[in-house]
């Protein structure tokens, strides 16, 4: 039997969950026995070529990639999980979220006190994703499973999160495992 | 001589003084039931509604709750918590949040209750309200995008400092904490020593200079459930 999939990806995240993933050490190298890693920003696939087990999502959602990806880790995953407080509730980058996009926008590229444009443009290229008038939750844009709170959740919340998927358990957290810092 | 009054609570015998609250006597009793604006030096005030138990059935802020004798008391039911738990999620998605830097992370009423209850996110779509700080006093930040509304400072104010720098103002979603003085705190008496700086159980009032000085692993609730302790634990 081929080993169960697993995809991850950063949407409007600092990678810092991803950190986290990586900082339970040694049992890297066991996850690596119990999965293989299809689609995560260390092979840098770019689409999906099969369906996957589990999909794990940092970062919320705050332009249009970000919808499009998650739609897409959506229907290749069998189970989705919101890892980080960004996921969850759109962490940092949603601090935009009391002002108006316009103002945002206004305040970054035109009367920002370091800010250098003398055309006072703002970047309006087809290449750059739009931005959505808000940061979203993920949950409040596909479905989500399962929840890993944190700034990054500790290491050893996403080990025992990813060990009860892969083992057909539910996810069940300790109190020192659900942290929202 | 005090009248001794019998009831249960989730099918304990306890006895406590007429006159007690169900939750007073709980926590004679060693029983600890969840609560948010309730304060043990403060008249409570049965707003937060966290501190909900069935009394014969029927849902009662068990902070403001007199016991009375043979009445039946529910409060650590599935039930019960489901209720207290959706109370949470509502308080996390009206404000604005932000565990991940706040000041407060770590030994917060609100965030602890959240921890205790297992929640892992709120089932309620978030907010994201328009909220002011108020950063005008030397000593003290007033940041009303994490208060809760409790009530806590307003009553420590006037009931210890002697005061009445914190007052309600509006109705429903309009309402909110404001302070005695139209150039904000620092128009006030307020004084960084005051009760009511000490008592808000959430970020919402905060003193200057002495954030994060409490390492992470170290805080109130790192490893304990908020209510696990003896009462000591509830802000000073
Ligand atoms: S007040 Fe409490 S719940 Fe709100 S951001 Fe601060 S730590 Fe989190
Ligand atoms: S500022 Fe703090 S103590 Fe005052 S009502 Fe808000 S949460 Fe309660
Ligand atoms: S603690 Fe009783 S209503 Fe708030």
């Amino acid at each position: 039997m081929s080993k169960p999939k697993i995809a991850t990806t950063s949407l409007a995240g600092c990678f810092g969950c991803h950190m986290s993933l990586l900082d339970i050490d040694e049992r890297i190298l066991e996850l690596a026995e119990l999965v293989e890693f299809h689609k995560w920003p260390i092979n840098d696939r770019k689409s999906f070529s099969a369906q996957c087990a589990v999909g794990l999502i940092e970062g919320g959602c705050c332009n249009e990639e970000n919808v499009e990806v998650l739609r897409t880790f959506r229907s290749s995953c069998d189970v989705l999980v919101s890892v980080g407080d960004c996921a969850i509730m759109g962490g940092i980058p949603a601090m935009r979220n009391m002002v108006p996009l316009e103002e945002c926008l206004q305040e970054a590229f035109v009367d920002g006190p370091t800010v250098h444009n003398p055309t006072g443009a703002i970047p309006n290229d087809v290449e750059i994703p739009l931005l959505l008038d808000k940061v979203y939750p993920c949950h409040e844009v596909v479905k989500i499973d399962y929840y890993l709170p944190g700034c990054p959740p500790p290491a050893d919340t996403l080990w025992e999160a990813l060990v009860a998927l892969l083992t057909n358990k539910p996810i069940s957290l300790p109190y020192n495992l659900i942290k929202y810092d | 001589m005090e009248k001794v009054v019998t009831f249960l609570l989730d099918g304990e015998v306890i006895q406590g003084q007429e006159g007690q609250s169900i939750m007073q006597a709980a926590d004679e009793a060693g029983k600890y039931i969840p609560r948010l604006c309730a304060h043990k030096d403060l008249t409570p005030h049965g707003s937060c509604r966290i501190c909900t138990v069935l009394v014969n059935g029927r849902p009662q802020s068990a902070c403001t709750q007199p016991i009375a004798d043979g009445i039946l008391v529910e409060s650590e039911t599935p039930k019960v918590n489901q209720l207290r738990t959706d109370i949470i999620d509502m308080l996390f998605v009206e404000g604005n949040h932000f565990c991940m830097f706040c000041e407060k992370s770590g030994s917060c009423e609100l965030q602890a209750l959240a921890y205790r209850f297992g929640i892992t996110a709120p089932k309620y779509p978030y907010q994201f309200p328009q909220r002011d700080v108020d950063a005008s006093h030397p000593d003290i930040f007033l940041d009303r995008n994490r208060c809760v509304l409790c009530g806590r400072c307003v009553r420590a104010s006037k009931e210890v400092d002697g005061k009445n720098v914190f007052q309600f103002v509006g109705r429903g979603v309009e309402k909110r904490i404001a302070v005695n003085s139209e150039q904000g705190l620092k128009g006030t008496d307020a004084e960084v020593m005051d009760k009511a700086i000490s008592v808000c159980p959430v970020g919402a009032i905060l003193k200057k200079r002495v954030g994060y000085a409490v390492p992470v692993g170290r805080r109130l609730y790192d490893h304990q459930p908020i209510g696990t302790a003896s009462e000591e634990e509830t802000t000073e």
